[in-house]
């Protein structure tokens, strides 16, 4: 009785997370259009609905409703396959997102390594489109995909090890835990070159602009999802999405201390603030990062083939090893006030 | 020194964030979209929009039947044909403009002696049939009949500078 009670209580979290993870993920297209719109001086969609709301809506439904062709020359089982594995791997990365204090589907030890092999294996579905599509720009696409993920997991990874050192800890709610003492007391400060490190190899990873190489409108068509269409693109444009908001998520949790309140320590606004739920400190970090993604998006062009390259092996890489050394250092000789 | 510079430069991300604050600004700056249904821009005088075909105050067609029109069509898109009426004077009786192979140039508006043929500022029109491309002579009268107050004032304010 126990353990069916306890499966029912996990499932029930695990729907209550992806519902509200769908919803988020049609209102962030809606957002981004809007967001980008204004920086255009457009105002966006505001047709559908009041103010334009029910305009994810009527995407969604569009999306559903279209035939999903399947390529005579493309391998079938793969074809179908890809999109799934992109949003499978896209909502399971969620399982180990502390929400709150208490508010965490599964609290376990090895989070971060969890993530960021998720993470990693989004980049198959990717790679598998564009192999099952047969088309020479899916295929293109894909090669872009497979070697800016394998040159971005690394510096990725190291941003992630400085982290890990600087918390001694792979469990989410132990990192947060391990900044808590308000806004300066964020990793932030002093891993803030791995701060931006992890930011923009997030960004590569997401394949989102100005490192959206993969689908690259102007030079390869759409990339790896140019044959794609109905649902199974709607599949792809949701596991971007999705994935969007759990880098977003996750830079909120490592570097901008989760749930924790940024004026904790404060003589007055610490009071001030008390009332407001973790959930909330989690949900503005997280957004603004959101935003971040769409500002770049508005205002960078895409890099070259060969600058992303650059950029990962030559000047992300060494920073990370760089910082690593002195984190280390920091740590070695209790740095205060982070390491004391 | 200058590499140095260009290093911190480089590292600070000092161009990116150049970029993002202009961005940034636009984001607050006022919209300039324009609702379009709702909210027109202003449109000239000499807007060429669909075709019309006029009348005297009296109610008389202009059209003469001279074929001037058809002359200078550079896409061929008018075909007149024309017959003295039962009181003697010469009218059209088919006068037909495809707007599939109309340019709107404005050249038969031009070349008409007698201002019947006109390109009015309406351009909100669209065709769900095959076949509803051709404005015959009817159509022609009825959008002029539609349009002419304004047809009349765009033409007068318009004859100042002509």
């Amino acid at each position: 009785m126990d353990q069916l009670f306890l499966v029912a209580s996990i499932i029930a979290k695990i729907i209550v997370i992806v519902l509200v993870l769908l919803v988020s993920v049609a209102y962030l297209t809606f957002f981004e259009r809007k967001v980008i719109g204004f920086m255009q001086l457009r105002i966006g969609p505001n047709r559908v609905g009041p103010m334009g709301l029910a305009q994810p809506f009527a995407d969604v439904f569009k999306l559903i409703f279209k035939e999903i062709i399947i390529p005579t020359a493309s391998n079938r089982f793969l074809f179908i396959i890809a999109p799934i594995i992109s949003i499978a791997t896209a909502l399971a990365g969620w399982a180990v997102i502390p929400f709150d204090k208490a508010n965490v589907l599964a609290n376990i030890n090895a989070g971060v390594l969890y993530s960021l092999s998720l993470s990693s294996l989004g980049v198959y579905g990717i790679m598998i489109a564009g192999w099952a599509s047969n088309s020479k720009y899916a295929m293109f696409g894909a090669l872009r995909a497979a070697a800016q993920s394998i040159s971005y997991e690394i510096a990725m990874g190291f941003a992630l090890v400085g982290v890990m050192m600087a918390a001694g800890s792979l469990n989410f709610q132990t990192i947060i835990q391990a900044q808590s003492g308000g806004f300066w007391h964020w990793y932030w400060l002093p891993l803030f070159p791995l701060f931006m490190v992890y930011w923009i190899s997030g960004v590569a990873e997401t394949n989102r602009a100005p490192f959206d190489v993969a689908e690259g409108e102007t030079e390869i068509v759409a990339g790896f999802h140019v044959e794609y269409s109905g649902t199974a693109f709607a599949l792809f444009f949701l596991a971007e999405y999705a994935s969007m908001i759990l880098i977003s998520a996750l830079i909120a949790i490592l570097f901008m201390g989760g749930w924790l309140s940024p004026f904790e320590g404060i003589p007055l606004l610490d009071p001030l603030f008390a009332w407001v739920p973790g959930f909330v400190w989690f949900l503005v970090k997280t957004t603004f990062f959101i935003f971040c993604y769409l500002w770049a998006r508005a205002t960078f062009p895409r890099y070259r083939y060969d600058q992303i390259m650059r950029l990962g092996w030559k000047i992300l890489i060494p920073v990370t090893l760089v910082w690593i050394v002195v984190l280390s250092l920091a740590i070695h000789f209790n740095l205060p006030p982070w390491f004391g | 020194m200058q590499r140095l510079l260009r290093l911190i430069k480089t590292f600070s991300l000092w161009e990116l964030l150049l970029g993002l604050k202009l961005t940034g600004r636009y984001f607050f700056a006022r919209k300039v979209t324009i609702q379009y249904p709702e909210e027109k821009t202003p449109t000239s005088v000499r807007f060429r929009g669909i075709h019309a075909q006029r009348r005297y105050p009296n109610g008389e067609e202009r059209c003469i039947a001279c074929k001037l029109c058809e002359a200078v069509c550079p896409a061929l898109a008018i075909t007149i044909e024309a017959e003295p009426r039962m009181d003697g004077s010469r009218r059209t009786t088919i006068y037909d403009i495809d707007l599939f192979k109309c340019v709107y140039c404005g050249f038969c508006e031009e070349a008409c002696p007698v201002d019947a043929i006109v390109l009015t500022g309406y351009a909100d029109y669209h065709f769900e049939n095959r076949g509803e491309n051709i404005l015959t002579k009817d159509k022609l009268l009825a959008i002029g009949d539609k349009f002419e107050p304004q047809i009349a004032k765009d033409r007068a304010t318009d004859a100042l500078y002509r």
